[in-house]
């Protein structure tokens, strides 16, 4: 499986996920959040950030099934799911993820046919630190 | 100022055979395209002043000109992301030709995409940013990138598995034509289309391009000097690159209107310099890596509303004798994908009236380069 190859705009991203906490970027001088993460502020110009938490719940924006040809990790899996969840607290910011049964299950552990646009999702994370996200009513 | 309006032609097109394997490397097949083209424009190499391609172009311009023969350069550029740079590289060769940096222009594409690798299985080049928000979660293609902004699409607009399937049966019924396409003598149903494997869904193997080994170019000169050229010039009316601000390319996940693609800037500045509009148009070549990209593209490019695309390809639509016949040499989807450039030459065909499929009397041509990534678009007229 790919892990994430970070750079010094993410590497905080992923340090507080490894933490269990789902945190962004946000401008510490006018308060924007913004993702992916960034030097500087393209509302306000400010190079100062902080690392805001977040509540960790979102719906689902959109989602695809891949099917092969896949890198042979993901080929093992597929079908898969990947959505993209819109979060309650920053909707303009949505992450990519997987929907799963529970944490650290995997890519392949709910079946395609249970996921809807919309439907309300909370994020877990797996003995790695990587953000998966569960159904809030499964 | 004069700008650029109808002041370049393109006078010469070129292009190799397309197929899933050609034996020539793409050095080669650079130089058999370009040759064929100055051909085509009855141009000397050595009379080549300006060269212009994509960033992930591998034969440089070293290469192809000490190989070619080619003159003095005074001008050389490389356009990024991808397909949606083919445009751009005629427009920045029509701008060098314009403003007095150079006579002669010559853009390419050279890619052997059918026989080599695929990009995504290169997983020691993977760019930090967005690949760490993406890939670990098995968004690992283009495709799969493309098919969350269709599902979406398709989720808030009522749009169609229906109406991806008239894109991509226009495309194949114009390859039909095409003795020069891949997909010549390979008719496609709506039961082929709907009984397909998937790729990502919403997006099953009918939706994506092709992977095709070809080259192809075209010659850019002034419109003075057009005249002397062996077929009738194809004019730039206008040209326009596009990267929207807040933009993320093909995970554009991450602002206030995610399906508000590049297409919608580069069109604005298309249609500002323009002298005409998208209703005089006669037929358009609109990048078509995935069928998906028609839709969003036909909005971004004014031919109808946010959330009309789908339904615009009712009906024929996109056929020869519809509103507008699209991709008329197949596409990428059906006669060969090398980037877009193909969309190109058979935008520059159409206007000399020597397209496998015609559109009667047409002469007003929409190119299009990539959507979903920065971009560029070419109004031609003849």
């Amino acid at each position: 499986m790919l892990t994430p190859v970070t750079d010094a705009d993410g590497a905080p991203f992923w340090r507080y996920a490894a933490h269990g906490e789902l945190r962004v970027q946000a401008c510490a001088d006018c308060g924007e959040p913004r993702f992916p993460p960034r030097p500087c502020c393209p509302d306000c110009q400010s190079f100062a950030s902080e690392w805001r938490q977040l509540g960790g719940h979102g719906r689902i924006w959109s989602y695809v099934v891949p099917h092969p040809p896949l890198l042979p990790d993901y080929a093992a899996q597929a079908p898969y799911n990947v959505i993209v969840v819109e979060l309650a607290d920053a909707p303009r910011i949505r992450l990519v993820g997987n929907l799963v049964t529970q944490a650290g299950a995997p890519l392949n552990s709910l079946s395609p046919d249970r996921i809807r646009i919309g439907a309300k999702v909370q994020v877990v994370f797996t003995g790695t630190g990587l953000p998966q996200w569960i159904l809030e009513r499964p | 100022m004069a700008g650029l309006k109808d002041a370049t032609a393109v006078v010469g097109i070129g292009q190799t055979p397309f197929a899933k394997h050609l034996p020539d490397d793409e050095r080669t097949l650079a130089c058999r395209a370009v040759l064929a083209a100055l051909d085509d424009a009855g141009i000397a190499p050595g009379e080549v002043d300006a060269l212009a391609s994509y960033t992930m172009e591998e034969t440089d311009e070293v290469e192809l000109a000490k190989a070619v023969g080619l003159g003095d350069l005074t001008f050389f550029s490389k356009v990024g992301y991808g397909g949606g740079g083919s445009c751009a590289t005629v427009a920045h060769l029509a701008a060098a030709i314009a403003t007095g940096q150079a006579t002669v222009g010559v853009a390419w594409r050279s890619r052997k995409r059918g026989s080599g690798p695929r990009p995504w299985t290169d997983t020691a080049v993977q760019l930090p940013t967005p690949a760490q928000w993406t890939r670990p979660f098995g968004l690992l293609r283009p495709a799969d990138e493309i098919a969350v902004l269709t599902r979406r699409y398709m989720h808030e607009y009522g749009a169609t598995r229906d109406h991806l399937f008239n894109v991509a049966l226009a495309c194949r019924n114009r390859a039909n034509q095409n003795s020069a396409a891949i997909m010549y003598d390979r008719p496609l149903t709506r039961e082929m289309y709907m009984t397909s494997r998937w790729i990502s869904e919403p997006l099953c193997l009918f939706d994506n391009c092709l992977e095709t080994d070809g080259a192809l170019a075209c010659v850019i000169v002034s419109r003075e000097r057009a005249r002397d050229c062996r077929h009738t010039p194809v004019y730039v009316h206008s040209a326009a690159q596009g990267l929207p601000a807040q933009h993320h390319g093909m995970v554009n996940y991450w602002n206030d209107d995610p399906l508000t693609g590049p297409a919608h800037a580069t069109a604005r500045h298309l249609w500002k310099h323009a002298d005409f509009t998208p209703q005089d148009v006669d037929v358009a070549q609109i990048y078509d890596a995935f069928t998906s990209l028609i839709p969003l593209s036909l909005e971004g490019y004014g031919f109808c509303g946010r959330g009309e695309g789908g339904a615009f390809t009712e009906g024929g639509a996109l056929e020869i004798g519809g509103r507008l016949p699209l991709n008329t040499g197949g596409g990428g989807l059906s006669e060969a994908y090398v980037h877009g450039f193909n969309l190109i030459n058979e935008g520059v065909k159409q206007l000399r009236g020597t397209s496998t499929a015609q559109v009667p009397g047409a002469a007003t041509c929409l190119v299009t380069a990539g959507e979903g990534v920065p971009t560029s678009a070419l109004l031609l007229r003849s």
